[in-house]
């Protein structure tokens, strides 16, 4: 990830935090495919909502991290943003269920998925960090009366 | 078991999206995020040689979970695409946010598709 907070420093302990974090996110996003299946044709509803609660999350963590006044410990944002988000949301699933709804003849389902996944991605990052940014925001003022 | 396989394929893959971001932004810098855009347009691939095989009847459920919903899953995120993508909306570079959102969606579709009729051709 790119952005204003320097990147993490390498070595075993960064890895092991984006391992362990990015199992537990996969194994969040596979119980959600246990508890919400989809059948075969339909809008892949919970891998939709993986995405879009991820890319939510994400704008929430990344505000956090770079707003926080004291130094942030180094291994929160490889566990919880590369790990255990990067784990939970998936491209190649949205790809492939893309490609098994265009190829099994459902072609409106598919274009529709294949344009509204990145479309409610971008505006769920972009709600999360301004909602996030406004509440610091209004926290601080608060704290200055 | 069936956990054990996404979990084992999470742990190898989300590591592998960290270092093959790493090496690609210390070789081509912050500007554009080829590092996600790699690693999203292989799992694309990989996973639909997976799906290809597994409807062609030759890959098990434990190695669809451990290939696909684990390794695929972790290796490739929506999260980071998003957030990135944001950040280069944000950062007034409107051309460079949507080159990354329109090309990604067709490489990764594009991978997909590949890898499907590649995986088809191979194990049917």
């Amino acid at each position: 990830m790119s952005g204003t907070v320097a990147a993490p420093r390498a070595g075993w302990p960064v890895l092991a935090a984006v391992a362990t974090g990015g199992a537990a996110g996969a194994s969040a996003r596979y119980g959600a495919a246990l508890l919400w299946p989809v059948a075969e044709g339909g809008f892949p509803w919970t891998t939709f909502a993986v995405n879009a609660v991820g890319c939510a999350l994400i704008g929430v963590l990344m505000v956090l991290v770079t707003a926080a006044r004291r130094r942030v410990h180094h291994l929160v944002r490889p566990f919880l943003g590369t790990g255990v988000l990067g784990g939970f949301t998936t491209f190649s699933t949205y790809a492939v269920d893309t490609e098994r709804l265009l190829d099994g003849g459902h072609l409106g389902t598919g274009l529709v998925h294949l344009a509204l996944t990145p479309l409610t991605a971008l505006a769920a990052v972009g709600a999360a960090t301004v909602a996030t940014r406004r509440v610091l925001a209004l926290r601080r003022e608060a704290g200055e009366r | 078991m069936n956990w054990l396989c996404v979990v084992a394929g999470a742990a190898i893959g989300a590591p592998l999206r960290y270092l093959t971001d790493r090496t690609l932004r210390a070789r081509y810098g912050p500007a554009f995020p080829w590092g996600t855009f790699t690693v999203n347009v292989l799992g694309c691939l990989v996973l639909g040689l997976v799906a290809g095989a597994a409807s062609a009847g030759a890959a098990s459920p434990h190695t669809q979970l451990f290939l696909g919903t684990g390794l695929c899953g972790a290796l490739t995120t929506y999260s980071t695409f998003g957030y990135e993508t944001w950040q280069l909306a944000e950062g007034r570079m409107p051309l460079a946010a949507a080159a990354n959102v329109v090309g990604s969606v067709v490489a990764g579709l594009g991978a997909a598709f590949l890898g499907v009729a590649g995986g088809e051709a191979l194990w049917g």
